[in-house]
C-alpha cells in the first residue's frame, strides 16, 4: 500500500480558458489532517473535484491510494461531503436512513448486505447524535440536521479518506465542536487522512495537523507553527494577523 | 351487465394486461423524471414518436418498429446536447421535441394529409391491441423494470446528488443514458394506451401524487406504482362502460387521484414538505 494517500503532480485547471488552478504539486499521506484555505474563487473546491476525479485537469495528474481515477476501485474508502448549497433539492421524498446509506454505494462484502447496511447506517446516525430522527424526510429538518444527515453520509462507509468542503457551515457551535472533535478522534484513532475545506483558518490550528494556503497556487503547505512562524503569513493577512489567528491555536 | 362480466371480454383482458405493464413502467421512471427535473423529456419524446409514427406509415412499415430506434436515439441526442450543448436540459428537449413534431407534420403532409391511423396514434387506443403487442408491450416493459431493479441504488444515488455518486465511483453518463433509453422505450409503449398527445401525463401524474404523501424515496416509487394501476385499469372499465376516450379518462382518473392527494397533504398533513 502506497505511503501517499493523495499524490498532485503539477495539477492546472481552466474554465473557459481562465485558469483557476496552476501548478499544484503536492502530497498527502496516510493521517495526515490537512486544513485547506484561501478567499472565495482561490480553486479550493476546484482542487476537491480534481482530486476527486469529478473535474478533468488540463495538465497534470493525481493519484488517490496510488491510482488514477480510472483505476482506482476502491471508492469506499473516500468519504465525501461536498458543498451543501450546490446539490441539494430539499422536495426530495428520501428519509435520512436512505440518504446516510447512499454513502455505501461501493462498499464491498458485509456493507453491502441489508443487515451490513442498516448497522453501518445506525451506526453513522449515532455518530451525529441523530438517530432518533432516521425515518424523517430530509427535506423537513433544518439546515444544521441536513448538514449532519450529509456528513453521517461521507462517514458510513468508514473511509480512510474524508474529503469535507465546508462541513460546519450550518452547524451550530455546539455541534460544530462536537463534529470538530469526532473529526480529530477518527484522524488520532483511526488514522483517517483528513482534506477540509474552511474559511475559518484560526480554527483549523486547533484540528489540522497541516494547513495548505492557496490562491490559485499553493502559496503556503505546511504546518500551522510553520505558517504562523512564516512571512506568508503576514503577506496575506497584514502584520497584526499573526496575534489574531494564531492566537486562537491550541 | 356488471364489471366481472366486462372482463370475460378477450380485448379488455388484453387492455388490462398491456395496461398494467406500462402503468408499471410509467411510473417507476416518472418519479425519477419528475426529481430530476426531466418531466417533460416524456412529452419531448413523444413528439418524437409522432414524427417517426408518421415516417412509418408513409413507408408502410409497422411503425412501432421506426419509432423505437428513432426515439432511443433522440433521447441519447437530448442526453448528448444538454451535456455538451451548453444549454440546460430543457433546451435541449425543446430543440429535438420540435423537430420532431416539424418532421411528422411534413412527412403526414407528404403522404397525403393526416389519416386515421396517424390519429389513433396521437390519442391511443389501447382497446384495439393485439396478443403480438401485448406481448412486445410485456416483455419491453419487464425490461424496463428489471433493468431499474438491477440499477436501482445507482439511479437513486444520481437522482439524488449527481455529484456525490461521481465522488462515489458511478459511471453517471452510463446510468444517464441507460435512463434516458428506459424514458424511450416506455414513451413508445404509452403512445398505444393513452396516445401521443397524452404519455408525460402517465409519466408526471402518479409521481406528482406519490410524492404528496411518500415517507421515503422507495415508499414513493410503490405508491406512484399503485396509483398508476389503479388508474390505468379504472380507466380502461370507465372508458368502456360510459363509452368515453380511454387514453383521456386514464389520465382524468389520474389527476383526479392527484388532487385528492394533494388536499389531503394541504389539510392533513401541513408540516410535510413534499410536492411544493
Amino acid at each position: 500500500m502506497p505511503a501517499e494517500v493523495i499524490k498532485a503532480l503539477d495539477l492546472s485547471h481552466s474554465y473557459n480558458s481562465a485558469e483557476v488552478l496552476s501548478g499544484i504539486t503536492f502530497s498527502m499521506k496516510r493521517g495526515d489532517y490537512v486544513g485547506l484555505v484561501g478567499p472565495n474563487g482561490s480553486g479550493k473546491s476546484t482542487l476537491i473535484k480534481l482530486i476527486l476525479g469529478l473535474e478533468p485537469p488540463s495538465r497534470g495528474s493525481v493519484e488517490v491510494f496510488g491510482r488514477g481515477h480510472k483505476d482506482l476501485t476502491d471508492w469506499n474508502r473516500i468519504g465525501y461531503l461536498p458543498q451543501k448549497i450546490n446539490f441539494f433539492n430539499p422536495h426530495f421524498p428520501s428519509t435520512v436512513r436512505e440518504v446516510a446509506a447512499l454513502g455505501l454505494i461501493s462498499a464491498k462484502g458485509p456493507a453491502r448486505t441489508p443487515g451490513g447496511k442498516r448497522a453501518a447506517v445506525d451506526h453513522a446516525l449515532e455518530l451525529l447524535n441523530i438517530a432518533d430522527i432516521g425515518d424523517r424526510l430530509i427535506g423537513d429538518l433544518s439546515g444544521g440536521q441536513q448538514q449532519r444527515v450529509f456528513i453521517a453520509r461521507a462517514l458510513v462507509s468508514g473511509p480512510e479518506l474524508l474529503i469535507l468542503d465546508e462541513p460546519a457551515t450550518a452547524l451550530d457551535p455546539e455541534t460544530r465542536d462536537n463534529f470538530f472533535s469526532l473529526l480529530s478522534e477518527l484522524n488520532k484513532q483511526k488514522n483517517v487522512s483528513i482534506i477540509l475545506v474552511t474559511h475559518d483558518i484560526g480554527s483549523m490550528g486547533k484540528f489540522a495537523s497541516k494547513l495548505m494556503y492557496l490562491d490559485k497556487k499553493i502559496i503556503f503547505y505546511g504546518s500551522f507553527d510553520e505558517f504562523c512562524r512564516s512571512d506568508t503569513m503576514t503577506q496575506i493577512f497584514g502584520p497584526s494577523s499573526q496575534h489574531i489567528i494564531c492566537h486562537k491555536h491550541g | 351487465m356488471e364489471i366481472i362480466d366486462y372482463l370475460g371480454y378477450p380485448f379488455i383482458q388484453r387492455a388490462l394486461i398491456a395496461g398494467c405493464f406500462i402503468a408499471l413502467a410509467c411510473s417507476m421512471l416518472g418519479v425519477l423524471l419528475v426529481l430530476r427535473r426531466l418531466s417533460l423529456i416524456g412529452d419531448g419524446l413523444s413528439h418524437v414518436t409522432f414524427g417517426s409514427v408518421a415516417l412509418g406509415l408513409l413507408l408502410n412499415v409497422y411503425p412501432v418498429y421506426i419509432s423505437l430506434p428513432v426515439v432511443m436515439a433522440s433521447s441519447l441526442g437530448i442526453l448528448r446536447l444538454a451535456e455538451k450543448g451548453r444549454i440546460y436540459g430543457d433546451a435541449a428537449i425543446g430543440i429535438v421535441s420540435s423537430v420532431g413534431i416539424a418532421a411528422g407534420v411534413m412527412m403526414a403532409s407528404v403522404s397525403g394529409g393526416f389519416n386515421v391511423d396517424l390519429f389513433s396514434y396521437l390519442f391511443g387506443n389501447i382497446l384495439s391491441i393485439n396478443n403480438t403487442e401485448v406481448f412486445s408491450t410485456a416483455v419491453l416493459s419487464a425490461v424496463v423494470l428489471l433493468t431499474i431493479y438491477m440499477y436501482f441504488d445507482e439511479i437513486f444515488s444520481i437522482t439524488f446528488d449527481e455529484e456525490f455518486a461521481r465522488a462515489s465511483g458511478i459511471n453517471t453518463r452510463k446510468i444517464n443514458s441507460i435512463l434516458v433509453l428506459l424514458t424511450a422505450i416506455t414513451v413508445v409503449l404509452t403512445m398505444k394506451v393513452v396516445g401521443i398527445m397524452l404519455t408525460s401525463a402517465l409519466l408526471i401524474l402518479p409521481a406528482a401524487t406519490a410524492f404528496q404523501i411518500a415517507r421515503g424515496f422507495r415508499n414513493a416509487m410503490i405508491l406512484s406504482s399503485v396509483v398508476s394501476v389503479i388508474s390505468v385499469v379504472s380507466g380502461i372499465m370507465v372508458s368502456f362502460v360510459l363509452n368515453l376516450p380511454t387514453g383521456a379518462s386514464i389520465v382524468l382518473l389520474n389527476f383526479l387521484i392527484f388532487v385528492t392527494a394533494f388536499f389531503y397533504r394541504t389539510c392533513f398533513r401541513t408540516g410535510h414538505s413534499q410536492g411544493r
